[in-house]
């Protein structure tokens, strides 16, 4: 288990002030100045070497992505920091903006000096009313206490942060979807090349990046790449944040060390599962898109981003969601359809009318309203969504459908069978 | 599943005239500085909730139009962008706009009974305005409090840790206009581990 000493987010829960005076009694913005003058071939470097990983999902290392950014471009450069948080199970990023704000401003400025950004913008989903308020107040304390603005920390170095509330579209959580949300547009995914890095935010090299990976790299930085790299395991370094939901004693947001097996996460953390481990059913380890485990695999499974690979899954966003054998998991995994169904941008054809038939299949299938084969053209369908669209909704629309059948197909075909028996009789 | 914000229609039967308040005039002018100057269109969304929350928490075409006259922009554009979002909506709304999340995370700690609360207490369907215009109910997708699950939101309030019990007082005291606590209805302070009293 993850020592109090080793974590990042020391006010998650919000039980001391998250203002700028309890910031700073935490450590946040004590030497900033310092960690600036490292240089920004420097962060980037102990960045690089702390094998840090993007916390928003995709896990792409996060050292990697910030050398994307040209070094004179001759354009204004720009940091987007993803507050969009909205896949479902995932709640993690809302703890850090209510309660601990400060943590993520200096990882802002920090960040984007290495990118040698001047301007940054955090994109906040628009349901996160009180927290955009929290997060508003804390950036009108940096300015007014020079922490940002013209040269911040004393640094010599300009930077402002703007907030930018977003109004509820699950797919502006996409990088170039929250670009085009963020030009006053509709949240539309855009062909990739050219890459934000290279042209991004009103054509500018643009780095966007969630929120925890960013509030956690000043402390990496004060704390060394070692310290950090020394939690977990290699190519899956450091702490992160777990948010357990579904049917578990007590559900919570948690911060653990990477690789910490699913089995302890639960007991230790969340309370265990409802009606005791063995009453366990299944658990989706990363949140809605991530293909669901059974029990068999739970048993054993250690929650980084190669361990749930090797069992054709991901860590996603470490949202986990339990669910106990009460649950009808091809209901549950419908929900998850009628969401991406919702959700859909409508650009690309293969999302836009396959999640939806995907869902109107799935919502048969709970009552078994269907026949056998619809099983393999409904998993035929899910492969011709996967791999075909410009995001990744459409994969993860087909992942969660794809994960239940890998798993469940005889609960589904049983349901089929005792639906048509019915209709016989 | 109808939601005044999905839908794709301006509303016709009502469009009074839309003039920014003063006080939002001057909000608008410390919005638009977010912006790179010849940018301003990125102010779209911040000042359509500013305009959907000075006309009651919807949007008329008349207020459509205002935006895009600030903004410099053709109508169209901004209808794309009121239509795209869902936090948008386009026919009026009761007083209280009830969203109930229904994805899975709060559908297993039983969102569902929460949607039958709402309609017995709220005296109307999912999707639609109650007779005496104090509720409207619907059902949103996952807003992002899936550790506090099952929760709902109330205009800008997250309610969380719902049961059929709580819910049902919280909406009955909005009913009578008596005053609510919004966050934790079991006395969380935000997601940490803790065990519900009456579990």
């Amino acid at each position: 288990m993850l020592k109090e000493k080793d974590k990042i987010f020391k006010n998650l829960y919000g039980f001391e002030d998250w203002k700028l005076g309890g910031a700073i009694k935490r450590g946040i913005w004590s030497n900033t100045k310092e960690l600036i003058a490292m240089g920004s071939e420097k962060i980037v470097e102990e960045i690089k070497n702390s094998q840090l990983r993007g916390r928003g999902g995709a896990g792409f290392p996060a050292g990697l992505k910030w050398s994307f950014m040209p070094k004179d471009s001759g354009k204004e450069h720009y940091l987007v920091v993803n507050a969009d948080e909205s896949e479902p199970g995932t709640c993690k990023d809302r703890e850090i903006m209510r309660n601990d704000p400060h943590l993520l401003l200096e990882g802002c400025l920090v960040a984007s000096f290495a990118m040698h950004a001047h301007t940054c913008y955090i994109y906040i989903r628009g349901e996160y009313y009180s927290e955009s308020s929290n997060l508003q107040k804390a950036i009108d304390e940096a300015y007014a206490n020079n922490l940002i603005g013209k040269n911040a920390c004393g640094t010599g170095w300009d930077f402002d942060i703007f907030l930018h509330r977003g109004a509820g579209a699950y797919i502006c959580g996409e990088e170039t979807a929250l670009l085009e949300s963020l030009e006053g547009k509709k949240g539309q995914p855009r062909l990739k090349p050219p890459f934000p890095a290279n042209a991004g935010l009103y054509g500018c090299p643009t780095t966007v990046t969630n929120v925890e990976t960013i509030a956690v790299s000043p402390t990496i930085l004060r704390r060394g790449a070692k310290w950090f790299s020394s939690l977990g395991s290699v190519n899956n370094t450091g702490s992160k944040i777990f948010s357990i939901s579904g049917h578990v004693n007590n559900p919570c947001n948690v911060e653990e060390e990477m690789g910490i097996p699913l089995k302890d996460l639960i007991e230790k953390h969340a309370g265990g599962v409802v009606g005791g481990w063995e009453n366990l059913l299944a658990v989706i380890p990363g949140g809605s898109s991530t293909p669901l485990l059974p029990k068999s695999i739970c048993d054993s499974v250690k929650m980084d981003f190669d361990s749930l690979k090797e069992v054709k899954s991901g860590l996603g966003t470490a949202a986990v969601i339990v669910m106990n054998k009460s649950t009808d998991i091809v209901e549950a995994i419908a929900r998850l359809s009628h969401f991406y169904k919702h959700e859909s941008c409508g650009q690309c054809t293969p999302c836009r009318e396959g999640t939806g038939w995907m869902y109107r299949m799935m919502e048969k299938m709970i009552h078994g309203n269907a026949h056998q084969e619809d099983i393999d053209k409904l998993l035929d369908v899910t492969k011709q969504v996967e791999g075909h669209t410009i995001c990744a909704l459409g994969d993860a629309a087909a992942w969660p459908i794809q994960g239940l059948f890998r798993h469940f197909r005889p609960e589904v075909e049983k349901r089929i069978k005792e639906y048509r028996l019915g209709k016989v009789a | 599943m109808h939601h005044p914000g999905t839908n794709n229609k301006v509303y016709k039967k009502i469009n009074d005239n839309f003039e920014w308040s003063s006080e939002n005039f001057k909000k608008i002018s410390e919005i638009i500085k977010k912006y790179p100057s010849n940018r301003i269109q990125s102010a779209v969304i911040p000042l359509l909730d500013l305009a959907q929350r000075q006309n009651r928490g919807w949007l008329s075409k008349n207020s459509l139009e205002k935006v895009a006259e600030t903004l410099s922009m053709s109508y169209i554009r901004v209808l794309e962008v009121a239509t795209f979002y869902s936090m948008f909506n386009l026919e009026p709304i009761g007083k209280n706009f009830v969203q109930i999340c229904r994805t899975t995370p709060c559908w297993l700690r039983g969102s569902d009974k929460l949607s039958r609360v709402a309609q017995e207490v709220c005296e109307t369907n999912i999707g639609e305005t109650s007779d005496d215009k104090k509720f409207t109910v619907v059902e949103v997708e996952c807003l992002g409090a899936c550790c506090n699950a099952p929760m709902v939101q109330i205009n800008d309030d997250y309610y969380e840790d719902l049961d059929e019990k709580s819910f049902k007082k919280l909406l009955q005291d909005l009913k009578t206009n008596k005053s609510i606590k919004a966050g934790s209805q079991i006395g969380r302070k935000s997601s940490q581990p803790e065990r519900k009293l009456d579990a």
